[in-house]
């Protein structure tokens, strides 16, 4: 159940699957009620998201924000919402907000899919991220780097998450 | 979790740091290219080509071979580490945020209703 698959579908393209034991419905509302979506959406212990604003409709706006609790560094990602099917289908386009964080990246937005496919009570929700290029995407390799200094490379967190 | 030393690390964020460098990295990335095909590609004269080839080989991100008169040059060990590297990042981030999903999924569905369906 718990078994993730990263592909790398195009040079500029990340999938990754992953299916819960739930019906596609809670596993949609888990990512579009900003009071679900906080409580998962953190990425590493010790930072929060302050803000997590989604008003999903086709040409609705999200905006979220994250904080290290200790340093107080905040970066987030919003966009717009380009395509929602109930507990089937939502795509946006994310855009990378810099906030007080000291790594610049993703120029240009990505274009987030979330596909939602229920069988027998179980839900694969599969997430293709597509980068403006390969560039981006080599940019984001760079910025990786840091992780052997083990500093700052936590904006990852949000970035995935889209 | 991958390690890098600090002068390899240095050496590889001023190779990224060029754009010229990232868009020869990027075709490489499809194709193994000569010199002469990157300078022609990003119009550039050979010497200036041969310098950023030359840094992005000292960062261990291109490796060249001459053949003949031909220097061909294709993505080196560390650009594809630094790529499944990356890859398993993800993977890590994600595997942490669906846990935590796994559990509010679960809650969700085992908490009482809080509203109750309406009776027909």
């Amino acid at each position: 159940m718990s078994n993730i698959k990263v592909e790398t579908p195009s040079d500029r393209e990340v999938r990754v699957t992953r299916a819960f034991k739930a019906p596609a419905q809670l596993v949609w509302d888990a990512h579009t009620k900003p009071e679900l979506m906080r409580k998962w959406l953190k990425g590493y212990d010790g930072w929060s998201m302050p803000v997590c604003e989604m008003d999903v409709r086709v040409g609705g706006s999200y905006r979220w924000r994250w904080r290290n609790d200790e340093t107080q560094t905040e970066f987030g990602f919003f966009g717009k919402y380009l395509e929602v099917i109930p507990s089937a289908r939502l795509v946006f386009e994310e855009h990378y907000d810099q906030g007080s964080f000291d790594v610049a990246m993703m120029k240009e937005p990505a274009i987030i899919t979330n596909d939602f496919e229920e069988a027998d009570g179980v839900t694969t929700l599969i997430v293709t991220m597509a980068y403006a290029s390969r560039a981006e995407r080599d940019d984001a390799i760079a910025t990786g780097m840091t992780d052997g200094m083990g500093h700052n490379y936590k904006y990852l967190d949000a970035w995935l998450a889209g | 979790m991958v390690q890098f030393s600090e002068t390899r690390l240095d050496a590889s964020f001023a190779a990224l740091s060029d754009a010229t460098r990232r868009g020869v990295l990027e075709q490489l990335g499809r194709a193994d290219a000569s010199i002469t095909d990157l300078a022609e590609k990003f119009h550039m004269t050979l010497t200036g080509m041969k310098k950023h080839v030359g840094v992005l080989e000292r960062a261990g991100l291109v490796t060249t071979e001459k053949v003949g008169r031909v220097r061909t040059c294709r993505l080196g060990a560390r650009a594809l580490e630094e790529e499944a590297a990356w890859i398993e990042r993800h993977r890590e981030i994600w595997e942490m945020n669906y846990a935590r999903l796994d559990a509010l999924l679960a809650e969700l569905q085992s908490a009482p209703q809080k509203k109750p369906p309406k009776k027909k």
